[in-house]
């Protein structure tokens, strides 16, 4: 069973980064839903397959029963699920602002905060770097 | 009585908020503040020589604040706030054109508070602080008028270059501190034995004398110095005379008795020292502008100075604080008179000013004692230096001698032509007659000109107390030399004679020698200031080029470089280390479970395969339901639950937001960037399920959960063992979780704000 979590992991992780990397945000929202079932079966995976049994003292008992499975990932599973609806859902809504304000949820072409070509390696903007440069060399002795 | 000490530099310190407030309701008041300087200058006379005073700071590493005044820190600590009398005076005046002149006392106040913390410090780190606070202070200074593109490349170039050399130095200090035990200054100098064979030693001398250098524009550090005359006149008399600079040769003769013994110490500041001297009369013999030329003679100066140090025989030591004060007199002198000629006669340029001696005779006076003693003409404390200065240079074998003699003479060249050529000769033209300025402008130049003639008459007057403290401190023992006694030998005496000539004859010939000179272009071209310039330059390009290709503004770059980078090296490091395993004790999945993973699976690859959005999204749904039922397959109730609960709600939230987005659109990846893309997403999908395997493959220790199952009905009465976790083991977690959620719920809510205002 352990190996085949893995596997679901590995497979989940790729769909995620796959749909994650896509240019439109709608699609990078749903391989950010998949990254986080990705990291639950991780962590589940990683505390081990010890039973079938939910983590539950039986009335009357003191202890968990030998065949429970293993209640600590369970329980950061649980917080972890909630987070990651969180974050999902705060970028859904922050998807919707880029909409309403750009027009666009094409990340390539989400570029207010790095403009494409800058800092500017344009030849004319490195002339012009180039004279200014020469303007705070101190000047010339002889050629005053 | 010692607390003193420790106020001086505090007191002006704490005077720094009070001058620019003052000051800026009172303007008038400016030349006033001369006061407070003299006022100090009056607490060091006060105070006796070896007067110590200490406060513990970090005492676990054995760092104070500790002052101590003792004959090297007495003499730097006089001319601080003596010279800065004047300065404060003279600037009261001359700045009053400026606007936010409060600004500039208060900087310059803040600037001799560090100067005077950083001589009168007992402790490493603390002088280090100060001695960063004045390269912090020169930089306002320096680019005080901001405005001029080449006062902010000045301001720079100072900055960067001494606070380089200051990193360099505060590694010397932390080794030196380490291999002497102590950070405390005195202790390390009575305990030199030490590092006489310590390992770090050589370490320790290159790296403090690298930021000495730095600080004293010893060569090839020296561009920032003759850049920094961009700075008002006040500032440029102030730092290149006294203070600034000579703070590098402070320390190098601070420490010179605990490294003097080293052939490596010898070898780097006579080096450095010439290499500069030699650098910097050619460049004065050059320059044209009064301040710069001025300048290229403060190179010279500390070449001198840092030679002198590095030449271990008392008189060398009494030469350098003969020099050291003699120097600081005259140059603080000439530049004020330049700064007046600037104001006056409206230029700097030494070809051009010509007559002047008729309409300002006072500083015309001024001007020609502090160059006759810059000449070293008898009767002058100059001529004493040079006399000691002549004796000791020309006792040392190889070319000193001749440098010596040449730089001297150059000397002459530059005294004459900023001080004699001005004030004789044909009348300049003029729009408005130049006159001599007030008695705060001229106080400081004349008063310093003319000690330079008492001292030289009456040497008595601080041979005893000034010159051989300080001289004694740089040698680590008393000279036993009198100032005033005849030091120089019959061929001494006729060399300086033939250097006094050869300047004379060099400064007639100076209008013609220097286009000459000047037309040596390759001297700018390759100099190091040029070097500083296109290394600058090439820093600036290089960080563009690899901003360029790291900052690329796409988020699928940042995203698949964050993935191939972390999938990559996590690939290495698992391969290396061999951490490839199978799960040891794996039980068989019961076969709805297998069927349930294929499902995930399935959905998993429809999500990505299908072309419409919404397929999309109902595939992410398979996915995230399956999941969820996969959890219940698993004993985890709770977690099929939530996930059931979460998974609906972010579907339905999904298909509301998408249904607002432009959904038809298909993905707009071209083919080959679908494919680029599936390689790294499976890629690092194989590296995820190879890591996870050799987590499995590790043994299993079951302790954790043996022990939340035992406690939890026992301790905190719950039979849900999960809930009990989430509500009493890690209750913290959840806190924190809810705060999370908080925070999203309240960020999604002001965007949703914003977004719909629009």
């Amino acid at each position: 069973m352990e190996f085949l979590l893995a596997l679901l992991f590995g497979v989940l992780l790729s769909a995620a980064i796959y749909l994650l990397m896509a240019r439109s945000l709608a699609r990078s929202i749903l391989g950010l839903l998949l990254l986080g079932n990705a990291a639950n079966i991780a962590i589940i995976a990683s505390g081990r397959v010890l039973g079938w049994a939910p983590p539950l003292v039986a009335p009357g008992a003191n202890a968990l029963v030998a065949d429970a499975s293993n209640p600590l990932p369970q329980a950061l599973v649980l917080t972890a699920i909630v987070i990651s609806f969180g974050l999902t859902a705060y970028v859904m809504v922050l998807s919707w602002a880029v909409w309403r304000g750009k027009g666009t949820v094409d990340t390539e072409a989400l570029r207010v905060a790095e403009p494409r070509g800058l800092p500017a390696a344009d030849p004319r903007d490195a002339a012009e770097a180039e004279t200014l440069a020469a303007d705070l060399l101190p000047t010339r002795t002889g050629a005053r | 009585m010692n607390w003193i000490l420790a106020l001086i530099p505090c007191l002006a310190l704490l005077a720094v908020p009070a001058v620019a407030l003052g000051l800026r309701a009172r303007p008038a008041l400016a030349p006033a503040l001369a006061l407070l300087p003299a006022t100090l200058f009056g607490l060091i006379l006060l105070l006796p020589l070896g007067a110590t005073f200490r406060v513990d700071w970090l005492s676990s590493f054995g760092i104070g604040f500790a002052f101590r005044l003792d004959g090297l820190s007495q003499l730097m600590a006089l001319l601080i706030t003596g010279i800065g009398t004047g300065i404060f005076l003279f600037s009261g005046s001359y700045m009053t054109s400026y606007p936010k002149q409060h600004r500039f006392m208060a900087v310059l106040t803040l600037f001799m508070a560090a100067m005077l913390g950083a001589v009168l410090a007992d402790d490493l780190i603390v002088l280090f602080i100060f001695w960063e606070l004045t390269s912090l202070a020169s930089f306002m200074l320096i680019g005080f008028e901001a405005h001029k593109p080449a006062a902010r490349r000045a301001a720079q170039q100072g900055l960067l270059v001494t606070v380089s050399g200051g990193l360099a130095m505060l590694a010397g200090i932390l080794l030196l501190g380490t291999a002497a035990g102590t950070f405390t200054i005195s202790e390390i100098l009575a305990n030199r034995a030490v590092l006489a064979t310590h390992a770090f030693t050589p370490w320790i001398i290159v790296l403090v004398a690298m930021g000495c250098f730095a600080k004293s524009a010893q060569w090839p550090l020296h561009m920032w110095l003759p850049n920094a005359m961009a700075a008002p006149t006040p500032v440029s008399a102030y730092l290149h005379s006294a203070t600034m600079v000579k703070l590098g040769v402070y320390l190098l003769a601070r420490l010179n008795p605990a490294f003097q013994e080293w052939a490596l110490w010898q070898g780097l500041l006579t080096g450095a020292g010439t290499l500069t001297m030699l650098t910097g009369a050619i460049l004065a013999l050059r320059e044209r502008d009064l301040k710069r030329k001025l300048a290229w003679s403060t190179v010279v100066a500390l070449g001198t100075l840092v030679t002198l140090i590095g030449l271990e025989e008392p008189l060398a030591a009494t030469a350098a604080v003969v020099f050291l004060l003699v120097h600081a007199l005259y140059k603080a002198s000439l530049f004020l008179v330049a700064g007046i000629l600037d104001k006056k006669a409206g230029t700097r340029d030494a070809l051009m000013l010509r007559g002047l001696g008729r309409h300002m005779p006072l500083t015309a006076i001024a001007a020609l004692l502090a160059a006759l003693s810059m000449a070293g003409a008898p009767g002058f404390i100059g001529y004493m230096a040079k006399d000691l200065l002549f004796t000791v240079q020309l006792g040392v074998p190889g070319l000193l001698p001749v440098v010596a003699l040449l730089v001297n003479a150059a000397m002459v060249v530059v005294a004459g032509v900023v001080a004699v050529r001005p004030f004789f000769g044909k009348p300049m033209e003029m729009e408005r007659e130049a006159k001599d300025p007030g008695f705060t402008m001229l106080a400081a130049p004349l008063t310093l000109a003319i000690l330079g003639l008492v001292f030289g008459l009456a040497p008595a007057l601080i041979s005893v107390n000034l010159v051989e403290p300080a001289a004694a401190a740089i040698l680590g023992e008393p000279t036993g030399i009198a100032l005033g006694d005849k030091q120089a030998t019959e061929i001494v005496y006729y060399l300086s004679l033939v250097v006094l000539v050869l300047g004379v004859i060099a400064f007639l010939a100076w209008t013609r020698l220097q286009p000459r000179l000047a037309a040596q272009t390759w001297l700018d071209d390759y100099g190091p200031d040029a070097a500083y310039g296109s290394l600058l330059r090439s820093v600036s390009l290089i960080s563009g080029a690899v901003t360029r290709r790291v900052q690329t503004g796409s988020l699928r770059f940042y995203i698949g470089a964050t993935v191939v980078l972390m999938f990559g090296g996590t690939l290495v490091l698992l391969v290396a280390g061999g951490g490839l395993g199978l799960p040891s004790a794996d039980p068989l999945p019961l076969p709805h479970q297998a069927v349930l993973v294929g499902l995930v699976i399935a959905g998993a690859v429809a999500a990505c395969r299908l072309q419409m959005l919404f397929a999309q999204v109902m595939a992410a749904a398979v996915v995230g339901f399956g999941v969820g039922i996969l959890f219940l397959t698993l004993g985890a109730a709770d977690l099929a639950f939530t996930q059931f609960t979460v998974e609906t709600i972010a579907i339905v939230l999904l298909v509301a937001i998408l249904a607002r987005l432009p959904f038809r659109e298909l993905d707009a990846r071209r083919r080959e960037e679908h494919r680029r893309d599936g390689a790294i997403a499976i890629g690092a999908g194989v590296v995820g399920f190879l890591t996870l395997l050799a987590v499995l493959s590790v043994p299993f220790d079951t302790q954790m959960p043996d022990w939340m199952g035992a406690a939890a009905w026992p301790e905190a009465k719950g039979r849900n063992v999960v809930n009990v976790i989430l509500v009493d083991f890690r209750a913290l977690d959840t806190l924190g979780e809810i705060a999370v959620l908080l925070i999203a719920a309240l960020a999604a809510t002001v965007l949703l704000r914003r977004a719909r205002g629009k």
